[in-house]
């Protein structure tokens, strides 16, 4: 086995061995199967608590109300409020419910009022407006002798479906904005925190090993570039082996949990984010299986490769000059903080031009321009390849990345060799500056 | 020769480290390199196991121009030393030896032999941090020799080591050397010298200023100084007869420029009916002979 590979193993082995990397990989996917089992009971919880309500429908707008979230309608029967209200104190009712009439038609409030002395829980409140006001709704339209058919045809749902002019565009629906973003800021963010992640556990173990004075020890073995290189590599391993872990532990949940809770995935999708009532359930599950196909009709074969190979050249790019800037710092922490900013500043940048730039325009001129630069293009291209860039901004970008790539580890290598054999002095980012062209 | 180092010059920045130095160091010897610190032993031993290159000159090792294959004939034991504190001492040994290009198979079988000398089987899958400082130099010791190699590099080798253990590396140092190894010995240390080398080399300001074999170096250092111990008074006259360095009631100590009258102090005193106790030559100690050295390059 070449020295490389040796260094490579033992860096891959050591950290993947590590317990908080086993706990980390475990319970990200594990903290979303709980996060999602808690959501999905705490929304299907049942509030509880029967409610007898009795109604005194003055202007006869109500009749029957359905029985709605545990509340139980009554009619009043021609009892007076006073009747009722003692049928309250004596405990046969929860409470009353008195509806005055409307003044006129063009009222558009309406107060109704609620005797008892327990409080009407938010929920059952909302229940019981809801529903009143859908009863006004259609005294009104019966009052004014509307057409109920003819009022729905006033309905119309409005979603721009954007068609390409030049035949080779595909066709896109209303969804693929969406889905677009989501996939592009999901990568982009992922390659922000592995890039930031695994760049500073390069820094630090670079550091470990020249406080340790273990770095002298291996010298007189390897050659300085060798033993940063394997470091790089086994590192950047562990973060690809941690993302594939989570993928697949993550798809292993989503798929496992409705099975567990019998539940239908599309339906589970539309009753979570906003909670009941925003979404029809008929329309959602409509809209879940357009996002599944919107999602299957992404060039996933494309967009995966091109994420690898901007995920290797970004974290080659950034773990590299963490590797330098770690083996110029002395054992103190402290002092390291000026020396990685010149680091992390580009990292945060790309990230926040991509978070407050790109999510309104994937192709405006500063995102085109951030996705060919090399030190932001690992984190903004991958956000902007969910939107169809033009091939050519792709393919330089690519090349550039690989490039810089290439270009840093060297660099890097340049700065260590110097640095780690360098103790106890303070170190200025201008003297790491010289030491790259040291002989 | 074993090592030879040929008008090395190295540069940092502006800094001459290391000007137009050479030795050699004969095979097998054991080999004292000296100096105070920041004279340029570090720097001289890094282009020795290759982690650097000298700016000038070259440096050959069994005869052979340093190479990539070097660092696997030379054992190096830094003094700034540390071993990886998370790793199992079986498999720390093992990663070591493995990049000093053995293979699984014979570093297993080093191990195992080294494992038993030192009777430490039971270390094996102890995690280093879980070791005493001793115990972790014994490990260093183990993880520097354990690729069989020719040249062995000890750099103030016994820093941080107990009495007990200092004489169990020394014992094994000795071993070593009589198997065949050469040792070179880095320390500032000079009784160690004496102990331990037949030959050395002294560098000041990155200058070779003293080189050669530990007697002939005494030899040519001594300064014809000898001393007697009596049992009773010395001879009030002695001042008259010798030119007389140091004195007290019943020592003395002369110098007698002529080698061959050595025994002209013994003679006198003889005569004179003394008791004698003890009489000796006063050889320099390596301490005076490398304070001398150092002070004499200082005033160049």
């Amino acid at each position: 086995m070449s020295k490389l590979s040796l260094i490579v193993k033992r860096e891959y082995l050591t950290r993947v061995r590590k317990r908080s990397f086993i706990i980390g990989t475990l319970l990200a996917p594990l903290g979303l199967l709980i996060y999602m089992l808690v959501i999905i009971g705490l929304s299907s919880y049942e509030t509880g608590g029967k409610l007898d309500v009795a109604v005194i429908d003055e202007a006869n707008m109500i009749h029957q109300l359905p029985d709605d979230k545990g509340i139980h309608y009554l009619q009043s029967n021609g009892k007076t409020l006073e009747q009722l209200k003692q049928e309250v104190k004596d405990g046969k009712l929860n409470g009353v419910l008195l509806v005055p009439p409307i003044p006129t038609l063009q009222k558009k409030e309406h107060t109704v009022f609620y005797y008892a002395d327990s409080k009407l829980a938010p929920e059952k409140s909302n229940a019981i407006e809801r529903k009143i006001a859908d009863k006004i709704r259609d005294f009104k339209i019966d009052s004014l002798h509307i057409n109920r058919s003819s009022l729905d045809m006033l309905e119309t749902e409005v979603s721009i479906d954007p068609e390409n002019i030049s035949s080779s565009g595909e066709d896109e629906s209303k969804y693929t904005a969406g889905v677009g973003l989501a996939i592009g800021g999901i990568m982009a963010f992922i390659m922000f925190f592995m890039v930031l992640m695994y760049g500073q556990m390069v820094m630090r173990s670079v550091m470990e090993e020249k406080t340790n004075r273990i770095v002298e020890v291996m010298m007189s073995s390897v050659r300085p570039f060798d033993l940063m290189l394997g470091k790089i590599i086994g590192a950047g391993a562990v973060g690809l082996t941690q993302v594939i872990a989570w993928v697949i532990l993550s798809t292993a949940v989503t798929f496992i949990l409705p099975m567990i809770l019998h539940v239908d995935p599309a339906q589970m999708q539309s009753s979570m984010p906003q909670g009941p009532g925003a979404i029809d359930p008929e329309q959602a599950q409509g809209d879940a299986l357009r996002i599944f196909a919107e999602l299957g009709r992404q060039n996933w074969p494309v967009i995966v490769s091109a994420f690898v190979i901007f995920f290797l050249g970004g974290y080659f790019i950034y773990a590299s000059m963490f590797a330098a800037i770690g083996s110029a710092m002395g054992d103190d922490m402290g002092e390291g903080q000026s020396l990685t900013l010149p680091v992390t500043i580009p990292i945060i940048l790309a990230f926040y031009i991509t978070a407050f730039v790109g999510v309104r325009n994937p192709d405006s001129g500063l995102m085109v321009f951030a996705s060919m630069f090399p030190l932001f293009s690992p984190i903004v291209m991958p956000f902007r390849m969910a939107f169809n860039p033009p091939w050519w901004q792709v393919g330089i970008s690519l090349i550039l990345v690989v490039i810089s790539a290439y270009f840093f580890v060297w660099l890097a290598g340049r700065i260590y060799r110097v640095g780690i054999l360098l103790y106890g002095k303070k170190v200025t980012l201008k003297e790491i500056g010289k030491w790259m062209f040291y002989n | 020769m074993i090592l030879s180092i040929q008008n090395v010059v190295k540069q940092y920045n502006k800094y001459l480290a290391v000007d137009h130095v050479s030795f050699d160091v004969p095979k097998g010897s054991v080999f004292g390199l000296l100096g105070p610190n920041g004279a340029g032993k570090t720097s001289l031993i890094r282009m020795i196991t290759t982690i650097t290159g000298p700016d000038e000159g070259q440096i050959f090792l069994d005869g052979e121009k340093l190479n990539s294959r070097s660092p696997e004939q030379i054992g190096y034991m830094p003094e700034e030393r540390g071993l990886y504190k998370k790793m199992k001492v079986g498999e720390h040994l093992m990663y070591l030896a493995q990049l000093k290009g053995l293979s699984e198979a014979a570093a297993r079988k080093e191990i195992g032999y080294w494992f038993e000398k030192f009777d430490i089987q039971d270390w094996s899958s102890k995690k280093i941090e879980d070791l005493s400082k001793g115990m972790q130099q014994k490990i260093q010791f183990i993880a520097t020799i354990i690729h069989k190699p020719k040249l062995l590099i000890l750099d103030e080798p016994f820093t941080g080591l107990d009495p007990i253990n200092t004489n169990l590396i020394k014992d094994e140092i000795a071993q070593l050397n009589k198997s065949g190894i050469s040792i070179i010995f880095s320390t500032h240390r000079m009784e160690q010298v004496e102990e331990m080398c037949e030959h050395i080399v002294l560098i000041n300001h990155g200058k070779n200023v003293l080189y050669g074999e530990v007697k002939e170096i005494k030899n040519t250092y001594k300064q014809n100084l000898y001393r007697a111990e009596t049992q009773d008074a010395l001879p009030l006259d002695i001042a008259d007869h010798f030119q007389v360095k140091e004195i007290s009631d019943k020592a003395v100590t002369v110098q007698i420029a002529e080698e061959q009258k050595n025994n002209q102090l013994l003679e006198f005193l003889m005569h004179r009916g003394a008791r004698i106790v003890r009489y000796e030559e006063i050889l320099p100690t390596f301490n005076e002979i490398f304070i001398r050295r150092v002070q004499e390059t200082v005033a160049l």
